[in-house]
């Protein structure tokens, strides 16, 4: 049974019908949104990576640890969602092994050596200043999603990018409050 | 910093955290380690039965699953069969995966008459539960764009859509333009008067989708009906529903975050439904500012992240008491219902160990609150060894004078889950056992747990149901979405495997007496959001579900127990006509409950509440014969 529009008719649809996802399936803008969506967080956990011995401030540490454990976990939820569908499912690693494009709000090679290389009060602003950067790119790929005619259609993509949104916007205001404090104290 | 504006409730409860001694617990938990399958998991009970279970319904998982396979075709006589190659017209591997698809999902629940209805990312099915140990299909419905959150109300049922690929003509084909006329979030509205084929009549679109939805009624306008929508997605643009933004509310202060939406439904004509208010619950009542509430973030180190309130999961409405309770993504919310269209926030908690406050329900005195932590968001696992036994919890609060939330304890389904089984607190609802407060619950994959939440700081499991996982390698989403109780058995909503149906069973923890009052509540609509106050008859079950409770506590002398169960065996044998005898019985009846209530003067407690209430019981009885 499949009703129609309000204040239309009802009628009767096989079950070959009713269970056809076939328009709904995933498309090849959500396969790049995912695969893309891997060597992004895979940054962010590699900047985190690079604050562990940079930084003596516990609120960045605790901050660092939220980032990694919500990254790695989404990474892994992504990687699953390729290989169950058959799709390449990029190495956390992969983005170094062929220079692959940048995702938007990721950090260029040279910001990435930037950070590498300070230290201390200047590192926590380098580091909080990309990283709401970086996560404000992600924010960019999921409305560049939305705004794609046919993504984001299947219930597993739409879950994710509803996650991906909520979360990063509320990881961008706890970094923006940070920040404030840091600049304050200079 | 918002932490100042909300209270941190339970400073020092992780250090006295217990879940009490239940000695008559089955050791070791059989719930550890179950066969994994999807129809032939391995199952373990206690003090529950399963009594049925159906599978979904053709047309709400992928054919490829083998219940759909076509019979093989017949071999070539003439080709021997080679064994090292496989066939290619077999039927293709048994795909878990696939045939569950989160597109299929079951989720919410209601019930109306002998029927209960099962929402679905995809529509809705109605079964008929006439006959509990048999229940039959009525009819699909498909109307994809989930989650598919589902109330009914006399010829009316309404459904939450979310998804961008949700359709104003409920078709399957999704709406690939970012921008479209064709696509519908929001709230639903089905006339069900013919079952079989139910018709679209209203759809009310909404800047967020409708995740949950809850019904609400207004004493003082019978003629309307009202309908709490829910959204938590992203807010869509303002060219495809004007006046829609998504912007902070210091930019925008029209913004649809950090609001809920009022439907108001006027009952005679239901298709004009439309929404009457976005009511700011989570502002500042002195600075005006929009989001007052939990601005997101940790409480400190080695505490929960806490998502922001800029919205509600889940609001549970209790109108005879004029309260709603919101679990509302960083905080659990109180909130005066009295003018259902202009709520009032009256208290705010938050709980350091919550990372998304999920639902509620309120105990039927109206004096306690369950909030639920959907910690993962549903599809994690979060009952592993490794994770704290208050993470991914029920909290339970105390209501003080009407309009105080206190923290009180916590619970949390104590059996431990793989890594390939999603599991964290979800939707239950309140068994009606009169004198105690018991509650049933999904756990997703880690199934159905009853528990008794009577002492808020001590609740005990007393009953519960689990399968293995649907796949023993990886996670496949699965388990119970909504366990409910309607009229005298508990309804499982489960992900992947249709729907189940318990009864309890008697134990130490729960006598036949109890069970039996509990049956005797009829209910002609359940929508669990929508809390109506329980009232038990007066008759021996009820009675006998007191004594029992008071002899559990030893509380109550044998022989009054006695003289108690001879009382309602006399009224109960009264011949209809029989004025003197039912005059005797009812005299009978009226003095037992005179020493009942002299009892209570010199009782406590619990203890005096449950002596005045059996009184109250046989007095009710004595009236009853009296008339």
């Amino acid at each position: 049974m499949q009703p129609g529009a309000p204040g239309e008719a009802s009628r009767v649809i096989s079950a070959a019908a009713a269970s056809d996802l076939s328009h709904v399936e995933y498309t090849g803008a959500d396969i790049k949104f995912m695969q893309g969506m891997i060597g992004h967080h895979a940054q962010a956990l590699e900047m985190v990576q690079l604050l562990k011995t940079r930084t003596a401030n516990d609120d960045m540490k605790k901050l660092a640890l939220r980032i990694e454990l919500s990254q790695d976990d989404e990474i892994r939820m992504m990687q699953g969602w390729l290989q169950v569908r058959g799709q390449p499912a990029p190495d956390r690693n992969a983005m170094h092994m062929h220079g692959a494009t940048l995702m938007p709000g990721m950090l260029t090679p040279d910001e990435m050596k930037q950070l590498e290389e300070a230290k201390g009060a200047e590192f926590d602003r380098l580091f909080l200043e990309g990283m709401i950067k970086h996560h404000g790119g992600a924010l960019t790929m999921v409305k560049d999603l939305l705004e794609t005619p046919g993504a984001a259609q299947e219930s597993d993509v739409f879950a994710f990018v509803s996650d991906v949104e909520s979360d990063q916007r509320m990881e961008i205001d706890r970094m923006g409050a940070l920040l404030a404090m840091i600049k304050e104290h200079r | 910093m918002k932490s100042g504006a909300t209270r941190t409730m339970c400073g020092v409860c992780v250090g006295i955290l217990t879940l009490a001694t239940v000695g008559a617990q089955p050791k070791p938990d059989p719930r550890v380690g179950l066969k994994p399958g999807l129809h032939d998991a391995g199952e373990a009970a206690w003090n529950l039965e399963r009594l049925a279970n159906l599978a979904k319904p053709e047309g709400f998982f992928d054919p490829k699953a083998p219940a759909g396979n076509p019979a093989p075709p017949e071999p070539d006589p003439k080709a021997p069969p080679d064994p090292t190659k496989p066939d290619p017209d077999a039927p293709p591997p048994f795909d878990p995966v696939a045939s569950n698809k989160l597109g299929f999902t079951n989720s919410d629940l209601a019930f109306s008459g002998n029927h209960a209805f099962v929402g679905n990312y995809h529509g809705f099915n109605t079964y008929d539960v006439e006959r509990p140990t048999r229940p039959k299909l009525l009819a699909s419905v498909v109307c994809p764009g989930g989650q598919g959150d589902v109330s009914v109300r006399g010829n009316l049922l309404f459904m939450s859509v979310e998804q961008t690929r949700g359709r104003l003509d409920c078709g399957t084909e999704g709406v690939p333009m970012p921008v479209s006329a064709e696509r519908f979030r929001g709230i639903r509205i089905f006339d069900i008067s013919n079952l079989a084929k139910p018709k679209q009549l209203a759809a009310i679109q909404t800047c967020r989708g409708s995740h949950t939805h809850t019904l609400v009624v207004d004493p003082k306008d019978p003629a309307s009906l009202y309908v709490y929508g829910s959204g938590t997605s992203s807010v869509r643009s303002a060219e495809e529903l004007a006046g829609c933004s998504g912007m902070k509310p210091d930019e925008d202060p029209n913004t649809a975050l950090f609001s809920i939406d009022v439907i108001k439904v006027p009952l005679a004509s239901p298709d004009k439904a439309a929404i009457v208010n976005r009511p700011r619950i989570f502002a500042d009542a002195k600075s005006g500012s929009l989001n007052a509430l939990w601005g997101g973030g940790d409480h400190g180190p080695g505490t929960q992240k806490t998502s922001v309130t800029n919205q509600c999961h889940d609001i549970t409405v209790f109108p005879e008491i004029g309260l709603a309770a919101g679990a509302c993504s960083g905080n659990g919310i109180l909130l005066d219902i009295h003018d259902p269209v202009h709520p009032v926030r009256l208290d705010d908690v938050s709980d350091k160990n919550f990372a998304y406050w999920h639902s509620a329900t309120f105990n039927n005195d109206g004096t306690k609150v369950i909030f639920t932590d959907e910690w993962g968001g549903g599809g994690r696992p979060r009952c592993r060894a490794i994770d704290p036994p208050n993470w991914g919890a029920d909290a339970i609060f105390d209501i003080i004078d009407g309009k105080k939330l206190q923290f009180a304890g916590y619970y949390k389904m104590p059996a431990v889950q793989t890594e390939q089984e999603n599991c964290v607190a979800h939707n239950g609802s309140l068994i009606p056992v009169p004198g105690r407060d018991i509650m049933v619950q999904a756990w997703y994959q880690g199934g159905v747990s009853a528990f008794d939440f009577t002492d808020a700081a001590r609740p005990v499991e007393i009953a519960f149901f689990d399968r293995g996982p649907i796949d023993g390698k990886q996670l496949i989403t699965g388990g119970y979405w909504s366990a409910y109780w309607f009229n005298g058995h508990i309804y499982g909503s489960e992900i992947a495997r249709g729907l189940d149906v318990f009864r309890l069973k008697p134990s130490e923890h729960l006598s036949q007496n109890e069970i039996d009052a509990a049956m005797l509540v009829r209910s002609e609509e359940t929508n669990t959001q929508f809390q109506t106050k329980i009232v038990w008859p007066a008759s021996a079950p009820v009675a006998l579900a007191y004594v029992d409770q008071l002899a559990r506590a030893k509380a109550i002398q044998p022989e009054r127990a006695r003289a108690v169960k001879s009382a309602f065996e006399k009224a109960d044998g009264v011949r209809s006509g029989d004025r003197k005898a039912a005059a005797a019985a009812g005299d009978q009846l009226d003095a037992l409950a005179r020493q009942i209530e002299n009892d209570a003067a010199s009782a406590a407690g619990r203890d005096a509440m449950r002596l005045k209430s059996l009184a109250a019981t046989l007095k009710g009885r004595a009236a009853k014969l009296g008339g």
